[in-house]
């Protein structure tokens, strides 16, 4: 098991609050509809197993040099020895993705509606202990926040919550679809894991993609970040995308937040992850994003330890030689040179005009509160459209209907 | 009285037993199954179970499938619980039982496939008589044209006693003898039901597979081109997904006709080869056996070792796509 700590997350209150005494973050809470489920041990079991540094020069080569990728392969493209074959694996990662998606660039961008949480995740700008100014979006706001957004020539729309179920709860967010709905052909949602009969409501609202990042799949260093709220039941967080397919969403997305643990453990398991999901649920669409750590209010230090570009580019290489058919997002939490560069490699969606704070496109300042992280790419919609054309690649805004 | 034995009328004394009709026509008990009234007779009522006027009695009977002992070795595969070291499942028909025995231990093949028929009357010389011991006999359910007839030549041919296994082919097409997916997916369904030893010969297609593994199939057995042709594997790309996506022995069958195929069909990952046509119309049909079973046993091999990279040529992208990084 791995001990990596990043330093960079930690300050004195929060040293001391690992101390004290937590909850069982293995240990269902009341409400939460427990999933029977082996995907995830088999997942933990595998990520336990993988050790990178056995991997040697002629496995990567080996691995390069197959038509499907296997998990085998898999496990060799994220392990050190892959490092100086970047160049390949950029190459074979960019003839995937214009295999599967030609120069298709989709466009998005995310809409924060409320900043309230409960989760006392020691790296994340919205924790509850952090001190920054919370606000809620209520129906007209969120029409007029829409409508400024869809004003931009976007056609998908990401919605955000911060995770609390009572500022924030199931209804709020399917008003919120519905809203959105009006204004966008495609909805994602990126809000705190529920049981799959409220995903079903929210799919009936107008929703069809579930994104629920892991942050890490090491249980023990879970435990350790994510002090207190529902956030901190791994075992829930984990069987989310399941329970999402289950309530009939088209797709769910996966995601470890590279930097927080040994990140290329955590890359194995979200890719495995994602596999074995594909895998029981064929029809289910399959997206990946790979955010790095980033600094939050409060916390300007904050860094993603030993994930540098290159290993940043490794991971979404790898994620695309492994599942040439995903979606791969790509987040502001990345500067535009780096974007601009992965959209041409391994990435296939962007998002645009971001702003990680709430009511941040209204006029109105009462209505806005603070954001979640810095983000690193300020571009408006027209700039990253532009930027786009420019790599020769083609801006698309959506390219499916909901049924 | 009057009876319909395999649909001829015959006449014969009253009160006669089925051990007495199969005495006076000359079938070999123990090689046969009976149907009463499409009802199956358990063998051990044979001579118990008396005959009446106007009854329709079906006997059947194995035609065109034992082995080399059985030597333990690590590479084995699992179908239903029983462990094979060979990896060549062959075929019985087309050619003369007296060379069958040779084909088998040529093959080194340790299951065989059967057809089920109408017993021939007289006792005429039986497959069974032929197959080496030890070999596994896999009855397929060739003939049925839809999933009610495979289950009722299934359950015939585990009453002959040759185990649970049976392979399901249903054809509905007579011209081209292509698999009927959706007839197989039923007949797997109910015989897995029964604890049978499914083995579905299917057209590879995807869902169908995965249909098929959900009914309780013990492995899939997408064909490589039609049945008899020994056009080889013409559909190797979809079989390549099945063995990609399904987590069960593919077992290639139908199509391969040479040794080569059945190779290549082995490097990429297939579980075993079922070959009938391509040594029952060869020139010498040991000889070609045998070089299957080589064949077979290479492209295993190679499999195993993961092959070798294919060096490709052309020039080399001038602005390297890393060029843009930093750290």
């Amino acid at each position: 098991m791995s001990t990596k700590v990043n330093e960079s997350i930690l300050n004195d209150e929060i040293r001391e609050h690992q101390k004290e005494n937590r909850i069982d973050h293995m240990k269902y809470l009341p409400g939460m509809e427990v999933l029977d489920s082996d995907i995830p041990d088999q997942v933990i079991t595998a990520m336990d197993a993988y050790d990178y540094d056995r991997y040697t020069d002629a496995d990567v080569k080996a691995a390069l040099s197959h038509e499907v990728c296997t998990v085998e392969d898999f496990k060799a493209l994220l392990s050190p020895a892959a490092l100086p074959h970047l160049e390949e694996m950029a190459k074979r990662a960019q003839q995937e993705t214009r295999k599967h998606f030609g120069n298709s660039v989709y466009m998005f961008t995310p809409s924060y509606i409320a900043n309230y949480c409960e989760n006392y995740c020691i790296y994340c700008g919205f924790n509850c202990h952090n001190h920054i100014h919370r606000a809620k979006l209520d129906a007209d706001q969120i029409d007029e926040e829409m409508k400024i957004i869809a004003e931009s020539g976007l056609e998908e729309i990401l919605i955000l919550t911060g995770e609390s179920r009572k500022m924030s709860d199931v209804a709020y967010i399917g008003e919120a679809c519905k809203i959105a709905k009006k204004y966008f052909k495609v909805i994602g949602l990126e809000v705190y894991p529920m049981n799959s009969d409220e995903y079903a409501y929210l799919h009936e609202c107008g929703a069809d993609y579930v994104t629920v990042f892991q942050e890490t799949y090491n249980s023990d260093k879970y435990e350790t970040l994510h002090l207190a709220g529902h956030k901190r039941i791994f075992p829930y967080r984990v069987n989310a995308q399941e329970r999402a397919i289950l309530g009939g969403m088209r797709g769910v997305g996966f995601a470890a937040l590279l930097g927080l643990d040994d990140f290329r453990k955590d890359a194995f398991a979200t890719g495995y992850h994602a596999y074995l999901i594909q895998k029981k649920y064929p029809h289910a669409e399959i997206a990946f994003s790979c955010p790095r750590l980033r600094p939050i209010i409060n916390n300007d230090k904050i860094n993603p330890m030993d994930v540098h570009e290159p290993q940043l580019l490794q991971v979404v290489s790898a994620y695309r030689i492994f599942m040439p058919f995903a979606s791969i997002t790509v987040s502001t939490r990345e500067c535009a040179r780096v974007r601009d560069n992965l959209i041409q490699i391994a990435a296939t969606k962007i998002s645009a005009g971001v702003s990680v704070g709430i009511g941040e496109h209204l006029e109105e300042e009462d209505a806005k509160g603070d954001g979640q992280f810095e983000i690193s790419d300020g571009r408006s919609v027209d700039e990253v459209y532009q930027a786009i054309l420019n790599v020769g690649m083609q801006p698309v805004m959506s390219d499916y209907i909901y049924v | 009285m009057t009876l319909t034995v395999n649909g001829k009328t015959m006449q014969c004394n009253d009160a006669v037993t089925v051990a007495d009709l199969l005495a006076e026509t000359g079938y070999k008990e123990v090689y046969v199954a009976v149907e009463l009234n499409e009802e199956i007779v358990p063998r051990e009522n044979f001579k118990t179970c008396v005959l009446k006027e106007n009854d329709v009695v079906e006997i059947v009977t194995f035609m065109g499938g034992g082995s080399q002992e059985y030597k333990k070795e690590e590479d084995t595969f699992k179908l239903g619980g029983h462990e094979f070291t060979s990896r060549f499942i062959l075929g019985s028909g087309k050619y003369s039982l007296d060379l069958i025995e040779a084909a088998v231990e040529h093959a080194g093949a340790q299951i065989i496939t059967l057809a089920l028929r109408r017993a021939y009357q007289g006792g005429a010389a039986n497959i069974m008589d032929y197959i080496p011991k030890g070999v596994t006999l896999l009855p397929n359910t060739s003939g049925a044209r839809n999933a009610k007839e495979a289950v009722r030549i299934a359950r015939l041919s585990r009453e002959i006693g040759c185990g649970d296994f049976v392979k399901i082919e249903i054809m509905r097409d007579s011209k081209y003898l292509l698999p009927d997916n959706q007839e197989t997916i039923k007949a797997t369904e109910m015989l897995a039901n029964e604890g049978f030893v499914v083995m579905p010969y299917m057209y590879p297609d995807l869902n169908v597979a995965r249909d098929l593994k959900e009914a309780g199939a013990a492995c899939i057995m997408p064909l490589g081109a039609p049945i008899g042709s020994n056009k080889g594997l013409c559909t190797k790309d979809f079989i390549k997904i099945l063995i990609d996506e399904i987590d069960l022995p593919i077992i290639v069958d139908a199509g391969i006709g040479c040794p080569s195929q059945a190779c290549e069909a082995m490097e990429m990952g297939a579980a075993a080869i079922m070959s009938n046509t391509a040594i029952a119309t060869a020139g010498n049909i040991p000889l070609m056996a045998e070089a299957m079973k080589d064949a077979i046993a290479a492209g295993r091999k190679a499999f195993l070792a993961g092959k070798g990279r294919v060096i490709e040529s052309g020039a080399q992208a001038s602005s390297p796509l890393t060029g843009f990084l930093h750290d």
